[in-house]
């Protein structure tokens, strides 16, 4: 049987579908423009002439990007931070997430207090600022990871998770003779895959982007991080750093808005080529949580 | 070896004897603590990290009251009792700080509350699925972008000398606008930035809460002859209802925090009068300043509206819609 449809769904569903395409596009264009701009010469930026696609198209600027070291020592430093941060991470909120997710673990109740009480009540910036200097990390890469080793939200998330895998199972494990610990990395971690998942991208992704952190504990300019580095080159207005390693090689030719523009994509590029493998994975992840009827 | 315990399992999935007397109760907590060491030691970097990093900090917000200098430390700096916080309600400053905090917000339960909710239902509708998946994909992205580069994105489309939109506007003849530096466009254009990256992400949850609704209810709706509207109105909206109940309650109770990293980047010296809030003044007078006492007090007065306001929203839910955080 063929659903009839009224004059007035289509027209909704005529009006919906518009609406949603000009979304997306309005998503899209500032990305577009921007890689269009880091393509095009020049010239055709002085003169406005760029908008979603690259006119006179050259590479100019990347080379001066990729020329610059304070670029690729930023990268570095964000890679490094974030792959050690992130497995510490995992490592703290799993071992610690499995105790907690046995209900016959005495003091549960107390120490789930103890850890959603952190969540309620934050502390103010200035007192945790000053432990984590007072434990001598400013201007230390650890700044960017031990103050956040541990997420409460993560770890309520992971913890739910454990709760639900069979008992039984560690049960039989523990009659076989192991212990807790390898009960953790050989029957906890395998069975969890979506968590784990999860996790690792939530806390990648948060280490990725964070600026407020570099900019808070970080002042030594070879620490600096990528996001950091675009901080300063675009918000800060501080250009310097590249522009005088362009004036030094080009006579001043290159417009920072190119090298801006051709900046922002190369620190976009590992996102977006990432992007489609992560995309179902985070999608799960948000629910995870979520949704808990 | 995993599948050898697992096997072990189907076999014989009844009376682990030792591994059941525990939760029984009948041992004493030290003899569950000696026989469970290992759950204990596995929680102590978690004691020590939520201590560290969470608790002394919490404790040390007394430099709120105390008159905090760095060579006297947490305990021996002096007592000042409310001295900063009469400091604060005195100050037309901390006035301006705790409204532009407050319109901020405001801003954004009204515009980018409703955003993923709206899109979520429009979403909801569409038939295509292919459509549907595209949609999605690319509104998701900006969620990845870091705030740096969604202000690098900002900046290349509205910026008054070379942004794109400026441009536009001179090719048409019409005035340009620098919505970045005018204070009279801060707030719209750092609210409109947050819509950008996050309303797309936003709705995964009203999605997921929309495809919790049991098709019964539409097609028993159908039957009774309701249109899509009807529908939508009838069974779309309540069955969203608990979702978007609590993460308003959620984003009422933080009402203080408007997001440091999409306000600092977009704040200069110009737009201070309209977009400093009070976390990027925390920031500015308490790190770059090294005025930690005050600053501390800020963040507090912060914690302490916040909590209240938590509790009362979720109050009124209780008595009012039945859903409630707690």
């Amino acid at each position: 049987m063929k659903i009839k449809r009224s004059m007035g769904e289509k027209s909704f569903d005529a009006f919906n579908i518009t609406l949603l395409v000009i979304m997306s596009l309005l998503a899209l264009l500032p990305l577009l423009h921007v890689v269009a701009g880091s393509f095009s010469s020049n010239n055709a930026l002085i003169q406005s002439r760029v908008s979603f696609w690259p006119v006179e198209p050259t590479l100019q600027q990347f080379k001066y990007v990729a020329a610059n070291d304070s670029f690729w020592r930023a990268g570095w430093m964000t890679v490094k931070v974030v792959v050690i941060a992130t497995t510490l991470n995992m490592v703290l909120t799993i071992v610690g997430s499995y105790p907690l997710s046995k209900s016959y673990l005495r003091g549960r109740r107390g120490i789930m207090l103890f850890i959603i009480f952190t969540l309620v009540f934050q502390a103010p910036l200035i007192p945790t600022y000053l432990v984590v200097k007072e434990l001598h990390l400013i201007n230390s890469m650890w700044a960017l990871i031990v103050p956040g080793a541990i997420s409460a939200f993560n770890m309520i998330l992971c913890i739910t998770f454990f709760r639900n895998l069979p008992e039984e199972l560690f049960d039989a494990a523990k009659v076989d003779g192991m212990n807790d610990y390898r009960i953790v990395w050989q029957i906890v971690v395998p069975l969890s895959k979506p968590i784990m998942v999860t996790l690792l991208l939530f806390y990648a992704v948060g280490h990725w982007n964070s600026y407020f952190a570099p900019l808070l504990y970080i002042n030594d300019r070879h620490l600096q991080t990528l996001q950091m580095y675009i901080y300063f080159l675009i918000a800060a207005g501080s250009s310097n750093d590249i522009a005088a390693a362009v004036a030094g090689d080009t006579g001043g030719k290159l417009l920072p808005k190119a090298l801006e523009m051709a900046t922002i994509v190369l620190a976009t590029t590992p996102i977006v080529i990432l992007y489609p493998f992560l995309q179902k994975h985070f999608v799960k992840g948000a629910t995870l949580g979520s949704v808990k009827e | 070896m995993n599948e050898e315990t697992i096997g072990v399992t189907s076999v014989q999935p009844i009376q682990p004897a030792a591994a059941r007397k525990h939760r029984s109760g009948e041992l004493s907590f030290i003899g569950f603590v000696r026989k469970n060491n290992a759950l204990y030691v596995m929680l102590i970097p978690v004691f020590l990290y939520f201590i560290t990093f969470k608790y002394v900090p919490l404790l040390g917000s007394i430099i709120a009251f105390k008159d905090y200098n760095i060579f006297d430390g947490f305990i021996k700096s002096k007592w000042v009792g409310f001295q900063w916080f009469e400091l604060m309600y005195t100050n037309p400053q901390y006035v301006r700080l705790v409204k532009n905090t407050l319109l901020i917000s405001l801003y954004q339960i009204v515009f980018s509350f409703p955003a993923p909710i709206i899109l979520a239902c429009l979403l909801n509708e569409v038939r295509q699925m292919a459509l549907k998946r595209s949609v999605q994909t690319v509104l998701y992205l900006p969620h990845f972008l870091s705030w740096t580069l969604v202000y690098g994105l900002a900046y290349m489309m509205l910026s008054e000398q070379s942004g794109l939109v400026n441009d536009m506007f001179k090719g048409l003849g019409l005035p340009t606008f620098d919505f970045l530096q005018s204070p009279s466009a801060f707030r719209s254009v750092v609210v409109s930035a947050g819509i950008w990256k996050e309303m797309g992400w936003s709705t995964i949850i009203f999605l997921a809460a929309l495809s919790g609704i049991s098709p019964s209810l539409y097609e028993a709706a159908k039957m009774d002859g309701a249109g899509r509207w009807k529908q939508f109105q009838y069974v779309t909206l309540p069955g969203l209802l608990p979702a978007i109940t609590i993460l308003l309650l959620l984003k009422i109770g933080n009402v203080m925090d408007v997001g440091f990293e999409q306000v600092y980047i977009f704040l200069s010296p110009i737009t201070y009068e309209v977009g400093e809030i009070l976390d990027t003044y925390a920031y500015r007078l308490g790190i770059m300043n090294g005025q930690f006492s005050i600053t501390t007090a800020i963040g507090l007065f912060k914690s302490v509206i916040g909590f209240v306001l938590l509790v009362g929203a979720n109050k009124i839910s209780k008595s009012t819609t039945g859903e409630s955080l707690f």
